[in-house]
């Protein structure tokens, strides 16, 4: 047990997530994972897709906060999950802005 | 000389100060590769966003033609395999072996059970000539009788030879997508088999947590991709 006697011990510093919170985490993902197929049933016009999209965004926020840690993680990682994310999100709106605007009125 | 108040634990690389500094530094890496796999499936999805909005009923009826119960089943198998590794980095963080094993082992069973469940999805569409480019055809789109079963429970009309053409091109988005993220399954599948002879000589639960941690990251990325394909090809068509 040499490890404890250093002073930059990673396990002092690591947040260890307790069971609990894992099993509360992976128990709300398939609850979310039930209803997001029983709203599918029932029909809401557009907002069957809105619905759908919202609940996923839900259960990656579970994901990634929780089992990826990312609650605990230090700002470079919270940073750079964001970059990719503003990044994702900059692409997809500068491509759709294009395709609606290219054929403007003609949709 | 220098080595004498160099002293570091056996799995700390001699280029980093610390162990801590050996962590932040992998789990930065791991992060920024998890980036670059963001922009290759927002490539897919954006391909299937814009397609499903050009081909809107090709797509609906195409994705009809999926079994949401095994869709659903499979979702539910991932996130549950997701929680076994995750159950596993807090045994390998809090040094109980035979518990990471055993996480590590459920988590490999379960991501083969995916594979399997995806086998029979797959094969059920290379039966109703739903394969583009191998064996498709769009009979079943521009008469929907001809597949009762589905027939009864969305009574699709039937679309214009043009537009049923275009129902190739959701199953070979359908392909691609389910394709790639089953290919990082099975990459993940590789490296959880390694992980697992290593658990098991115990090199993960003497406080080196780095590797089974940034295989986390791996494995439940690759279970948030699939957390937006399920609705996405599976879900939200089912109205129109």
């Amino acid at each position: 047990m040499s490890q404890h006697a250093e002073p930059h011990s990673r396990e002092a510093e690591l947040h260890i997530v307790s069971p609990k919170v894992y099993v509360a985490v992976a128990l709300s993902l398939l609850a979310l994972t039930a209803a997001t197929c029983a709203i599918s049933y029932i029909d809401l016009g557009v907002f069957n897709a809105v619905v759908a999209l919202a609940i996923a965004v839900i259960k990656a926020s579970l994901v990634v906060l929780f089992f990826m840690h990312m609650k605990y993680s230090s700002r470079l990682i919270k940073l750079t999950a964001f970059a990719g994310l503003f990044v994702f999100l900059t692409l997809i709106s500068m491509t759709m802005a294009d395709y609606i605007s290219r054929a403007w009125g003609r949709w | 000389m220098a080595e004498v108040q160099h002293q570091h634990p056996p799995y700390q690389r001699h280029h980093f100060e610390s162990v801590a500094q050996q962590f932040d530094a992998t789990n930065f890496a791991m992060w920024l590769f998890l980036l670059t796999e963001v922009m290759f499936f927002g490539g897919l999805f954006t391909a299937y966003l814009i397609m499903r909005n050009w081909y809107y009923p090709a797509f609906v009826e195409a994705s009809h033609h999926l079994s949401i119960f095994w869709g659903t089943t499979n979702t539910a198998v991932l996130i549950t395999s997701s929680f076994t590794l995750a159950m596993g980095v807090w045994c390998a963080e809090t040094r109980r072996k035979s518990g990471l094993v055993l996480c590590l082992v459920l988590t490999f069973i379960l991501g083969l059970v995916f594979l399997c469940i995806k086998g029979i999805e797959w094969h059920a569409e290379w039966v109703d000539h739903h394969v583009p480019g191998l064996r498709f055809s769009d009979a079943d789109f521009i008469n929907p009788a001809l597949d009762p079963s589905i027939y009864k429970e969305y009574h699709d009309r039937p679309l214009s030879p043009g537009m049923a053409l275009k129902t190739e091109e959701y199953f070979f988005l359908y392909f691609a997508m389910t394709g790639m993220h089953a290919l990082h399954m099975v990459v993940g599948i590789c490296i959880l088999g390694f992980i697992i002879c290593r658990a098991w000589a115990g090199a993960y639960t003497s406080g080196h947590v780095t590797f089974v941690e940034n295989f986390g990251l791996y494995w439940h990325f690759v279970d948030i991709i699939w957390i937006f394909l399920y609705p996405l090809l599976y879900l939200i068509s089912r109205h129109t």
